[in-house]
Parts: C-alpha cells; sequence; structure tokens
C-alpha cells in the first residue's frame, strides 16, 4: 500500500512567534484591565510537553478544539495567585482556597478566550473548554502534541508562566482528502 | 423603583466582580440574583420579578446564547434587557447575540465604566419610570 503526503495548507499553519505575541498581547490587556498591572516579557521558548514542579504551584488548564486542537496553562506560586485573585476581588486572601482557585481559572479563560479569538481570524470557529484548576506539589504535566510554547512574564516582582500547546487536527483533513482521492485497492 | 438583576456566569470571580461593579454605580438595585448557567437563570427569573440580566457566553448546561433564545421566546421576558459579557470577542459571535436578541455586548477584560456605561444604555427608560 502506499502511503500519500497530505499537503498542508500553509495558510493555516501558526508561526509560534505569532502564538507567543498572542498570549503575551492577551495577557497584557487583561491584566492591566482587571487587575491594573503592568506585565513584562520574558523570552518565550519552545520545550517538551512534559514538565514537572517539585514547588507549590497552581496551575490552570484550559482546552482548545476545532481545526486545531490543544490546551492553554498559567502556571504560578501561590503566593502570586493569593495576590491575584485578591487584587481581582477586592478582597484578602492569602490561602489557596476555592476563590483563588475559580479566579486564576477566569484568568485563564480570559487569556486563552482572547487568543482564541485571534487564532480565529487565521484557523477559523474555535471551541474553548471551562478551565480546570490544579494545586499543590509534585506533579508532572503532559500533552500528547506538539511542542508547546513558553511565554514567561514578570508581574510585580514574580513570575507566571503562559504555557500553549497547539496541534492542527488532522483527523478533519484527512477526511477531505479521502473525499478527493479515489479508493486504495488491495 | 428597585431593579433586580440576574447574573449569570459560571465563574464565581466574575459575578463577584459584577456584584462589586453594580453596587459602584448610582442606581435603585433591589436584589442581586446569581446563576451558574442558563438552567439556574431559568430557574430563578421562573420564581423571580428581574428588570436586567447580565450574562456570559461558555457555560456548561446552558451557554448564554441558549438563554437568550429562551428569553427572547417567552412573552413574559421578551422586553428584558440583556448584557452578554465573555471572551468570545469575534465580529460573528458578536452578531449572533445582537441577532438573537442582546441589547448589548461586553466583552472581558472589561472595566468597571465600560459596565457602567452599558448598564445605564440598557436601564434608560427602566430607571426613567
Amino acid at each position: 500500500m502506499q502511503r500519500r503526503s497530505h499537503a498542508r495548507d500553509d495558510k493555516t499553519m501558526i508561526d509560534k512567534d505569532a502564538l507567543a505575541r498572542y498570549m503575551f498581547s492577551a495577557a497584557d490587556e487583561i491584566f492591566a484591565t482587571m487587575l491594573g498591572l503592568q506585565i513584562i516579557l520574558g523570552k518565550a521558548s519552545a520545550e517538551n510537553p512534559e514538565t514537572a514542579t517539585d514547588s507549590e504551584r497552581v496551575v490552570a488548564l484550559i482546552g482548545l478544539a476545532g481545526s486545531y486542537n490543544g490546551t492553554g496553562i498559567i502556571s504560578c506560586s501561590p503566593a502570586l495567585a493569593c495576590k491575584l485573585s485578591s487584587m481581582m476581588l477586592a478582597s484578602d486572601l492569602r490561602v489557596v482556597d476555592g476563590e483563588v482557585l475559580d479566579a486564576i481559572g477566569e484568568l485563564s479563560n480570559m487569556v486563552f478566550g482572547n487568543v482564541k479569538t485571534m487564532l480565529e481570524q487565521q484557523v477559523g470557529q474555535l471551541g474553548l473548554s471551562i478551565p480546570t484548576v490544579v494545586f499543590g506539589r509534585n506533579f508532572w504535566t503532559r500533552s500528547v502534541g506538539e511542542q508547546w510554547i513558553t511565554v514567561p512574564v514578570e508581574v510585580d516582582e514574580c513570575e507566571i508562566d503562559l504555557r500553549m500547546c497547539l496541534s492542527q487536527n488532522h483527523r478533519s483533513l484527512r477526511h477531505t482528502s479521502f473525499r478527493q482521492h479515489a479508493p486504495v485497492t488491495a | 423603583m428597585k431593579i433586580n438583576v440576574l447574573i449569570v456566569d459560571d465563574s464565581a470571580a466574575i459575578r463577584k466582580i459584577l456584584t462589586r461593579v453594580l453596587s459602584q454605580t448610582d442606581l435603585p438595585w433591589g436584589i442581586i440574583y446569581e446563576a451558574g448557567d442558563g438552567v439556574e437563570a431559568l430557574d430563578v427569573l421562573k420564581s423571580s420579578e428581574v428588570s436586567l440580566i447580565l450574562s456570559d457566553i461558555n457555560m456548561p448546561k446552558m451557554d448564554g446564547l441558549q438563554l437568550l433564545t429562551e428569553v427572547r421566546a417567552n412573552p413574559q421576558w421578551k422586553q428584558l434587557p440583556v448584557i452578554m459579557i465573555s471572551t468570545e470577542g469575534s465580529e460573528a459571535k458578536v452578531m449572533d447575540a445582537v441577532e438573537l436578541g442582546a441589547n448589548n455586548y461586553v466583552r472581558k477584560p472589561f472595566t468597571a465604566d465600560q459596565i457602567k456605561e452599558k448598564i445605564l444604555s440598557c436601564l434608560k427608560g427602566v430607571v426613567a419610570a
């Protein structure tokens, strides 16, 4: 049986630098508007999709699906999560509790919701999941797919990681290709 | 006349922020109801008198656009002012909401002033009365 390569539509390939810019731009607007904070961009990098942490972290994960599938993550220290949540809710939250997790979940929803809107101009409609927030230590995160793009940003002298892993949905490509080619006979 | 508001969002954080924004607006607020999704929102509407709805779009069980459709289909709520507040910022999504009968649309992130402006715009007739 011959394998046929599926030509990719170059118009829908997402440039990693562009993705990093979208993430920073969304975060910049959200931190300024909702929290009155300015963020400073660190150096974006591509890394393996498997990351481990041995210190306490608050990690918010949100999924995207459509012509591209993937995950967006916001990761920060518990102290920063409490600080950001306190500012967002005009409260004094000193320990990570349900309110803090909800606030960080909503931050991830807003950041990656806005990234989604920017991506949709290029790739068409995408769906966004409800965020899940994890708090703890000694855990790994892994998303099957291509490399993560990590955009570290500094806010109020603390670091927060914005990460995104995005892969083209080849199922939709394959379905299109089968309609276009003659059936393979044994 | 007191204005009762229904805030619909699956994020408790956003509901809290919007409640705070409302309290900073010099309007005669009555009861501020909260709902976590469209289904809960309909339960509130069936049992309580509401003058304004602020609703997210992406929510579990029933999203904001489905809620809007239900509200506009009910003669009792047909004229109820509805402001959509969402991360969905594409022109297509805004048009969907407007076509389904939303009175106004605010994209997240929002400032308190943006919310206040949209609310005052929606409630002109209600406040005057």
